[in-house]
């Protein structure tokens, strides 16, 4: 429990800062391929249905858990969920709202430097005249792809002077640094995600080959398949997709709601801070990579190559072809925008370790945030040097899926069962600025945990490629004794290697599921030195009550 | 474009965009609550 001065400079700043934690990279880059992979159009329908469902629901637990620990002082999940039951093991769970960030820090910080890097390349003009092969080596070498093990000086440096300025930023504290920025990268983001936007838009057919116009791009998007409505695996994706977006099941919006004072509106401030991230999300994500790319190779190429990697291998190469002056604008304004949804999302994750150590260790802001930054260095090395071994995917996998989904779980359990949904309605409801619908009561307390409980047996059990007739085909198999066949990325497949088996070394070499491996231990090494923290932090404040 | 993929992207952005505007005026627009509140700008100095 802290003395802390910390708070919020206004409520603008507030919703800036909460929707810049959940604008990211995610929103220009996975929502689009998310989109085109599970239906076009009708992936909105079960998009919206979870977000309403499920996003909703989980903004409001996490700002009312958030500000209900608060008022005990304490600013981070261990010891927010301690304050909501007697029964002591809940602070546990409440580890990975710290360990969850830090775990993704350690890699987004990373991705981060590459925009960093990138807009200042664009900048330079550096990319003008570079065809797809070109972008393709360039990256390859900047993150020094291809030697097995990888040594980037350059990328190295870029980390580090982008977790320098995290670091800073963070140390300056809330208000002056977190907010600041908030209020400076928001408006400037919407502002570059707009003129892509338009350029998307009003770009059409470029005549570059027959298919190529944007306008085919925005249809590929949206044109509507309602016949994959049926289907879980668009439900799951949909669902998937909300989770990460909202960045809930992290425990970086309990802390920054832990800063509100018990009369103050956050039912309102959820909503408002979720629908600005639906914004970025749909008007503006869903008009720039995929349009722009079929607009000038075509739809089959689209079709092909969709995914991640385009951000960095293709873009520059698409707005060269808006000439020269355009290219250089359009390339800070993708790359530009991209950092700045990266940073704000990276000081969000920053912060519950800063509330952590400083409630519970009266660490200064400055030795908080620079021990911070000294584990994340720690932890996004591996990424770095072992990144072609599948570190950096394993972290991923760990830390920004399955542990966001346990969270989540976990804590709309504790809101709507243990807490109770009588306490926890009126820690939603108090101070709102708007009426909340009253059908939102069963819906937390029932339709969400169930949801999310779904999403987490799905993912744990998931059979090979995962469509409806593949779960009846698996039990099937299952029943006749022919064993259950996994996807490659179940949970269950994951932990054991069942597909694969345990293998570490090839022929005196030691194989990528060795780095994976040790990248796990490495992992859970980091969680159960957190849980130890904790339980000192809890010894401490018996001794003291 | 198809007449199906523009209903889709004029209903769904229409609603996005219109929800976000109306959420974020409401805050605007909403009085501030009796000091001290969790804002540090408009304290009194």
């Amino acid at each position: 429990m802290s003395n802390t001065t910390e708070s919020w400079g206004s409520r603008v700043g507030l919703i800036l800062a909460m929707a810049g934690n959940a604008v990211g990279l995610g929103n220009f880059l996975r929502f689009p391929v998310q989109a085109v992979q599970n239906g076009g159009g009708t992936f909105i329908i079960p998009y919206l249905v979870s977000f309403l469902l499920m996003g909703i629901p989980l903004l409001w637990v996490e700002w009312a858990m958030g500000r209900f620990g608060g008022r005990y002082g304490d600013h981070s999940t261990p010891f927010i969920l301690d304050n909501m039951t007697k029964k002591r093991f809940w602070k546990y769970f409440g580890v990975f709202g710290i360990f969850t960030n830090m775990g993704v820090m350690a890699y987004y910080t990373y991705i981060e430097s590459w925009t960093l890097t990138y807009t200042l390349k664009s900048l330079k003009g550096d990319f003008l005249g570079m065809d797809l092969d070109g972008l393709d080596s360039f990256f390859n070498n900047y993150v020094d792809l291809g030697s097995g093990i990888n040594f980037p000086v350059w990328a190295l440096l870029a980390f580090l002077i982008t977790l320098s300025i995290n670091v800073y930023i963070l140390s300056r504290g809330l208000s002056a640094g977190i907010e600041k920025v908030a209020k400076i990268a928001m408006p400037l983001l919407i502002g570059f995600g707009a003129f892509l936007a338009i350029m998307s838009w009003t770009t059409g057919s470029t005549g570059r080959c027959a298919d190529c116009s944007t306008y085919i791009g925005l249809n590929y998007l949206w044109q509507p398949d309602f016949s994959t409505l049926a289907n879980p695996k668009i439900w799951l994706a949909a669902a998937g997709q909300i989770f990460f977006t909202l960045s809930v099941g992290m425990g970086t919006i309990h802390c920054y709601s832990s800063y509100l004072k018990q009369k103050d509106d956050i039912a309102l401030n959820a909503m408002s801070a979720g629908w600005m991230n639906g914004f970025v999300e749909i008007v503006l994500g869903s008009a720039v990579v995929i349009p722009i790319a079929v607009g000038y190779l075509g739809l089959d190429w689209v079709v092909d190559n969709a995914g991640f990697m385009m951000a960095f291998k293709t873009m520059p190469f698409l707005f060269d072809q808006w000439g020269s002056v355009l290219s250089v604008i359009a390339g800070v304004a993708w790359f530009g925008l991209l950092f700045f949804a990266g940073i704000t999302s990276s000081l969000a994750m920053g912060t519950p370790w800063m509330g952590f150590v400083q409630d519970e260790f009266n660490w200064s802001k400055n030795k908080s945030a620079l021990i911070l930054g000294l584990a994340i260095l720690a932890m996004g090395l591996p990424t770095i040097f072992f990144f072609e071994k599948g570190v950096f995917d394993e972290y991923d996998y760990w830390t920004g899926t399955v542990s966001l989904v346990i969270f989540a779980l976990a804590e709309v359990i504790l809101f709507a069962w243990v807490f109770g949904m009588d306490k926890g309605w009126k820690e939603i409801t108090d101070g709102a600025d708007m009426r909340v619908p009253r059908f939102y009561r069963p819906i937390i307390k029932y339709i969400t945990p169930l949801f999310i409980g779904i999403i987490f047996l799905t993912s744990l059990f998931k059979p090979l490629n995962g469509e409806l007739s593949d779960w009846s085909s698996a039990f099937n198999s299952w029943v006749n004794g022919n064993g259950w066949p996994w996807a490659n990325d179940s949970i269950i497949n994951q932990v054991f290697h069942i597909n694969t088996g345990v293998q570490w070394v090839q022929d005196g070499i030691l194989t990528n599921m060795f780095y994976i491996d040790m990248s796990r231990f490495f992992l859970l090494a980091c969680f159960f030195g957190l849980v130890a923290m904790v339980k000192v932090a809890s010894n401490k404040r018996k001794k003291t009550a | 474009m198809t007449t199906s993929a523009l209903i889709m992207i004029i209903l769904t952005q229409g609603t996005v965009i219109a929800a976000t505007i109306y959420f974020f005026r409401k805050v605007l627009k909403s009085p501030d609550k009796s000091e001290p509140d969790s804002y540090s700008d408009n304290d009194p100095v």
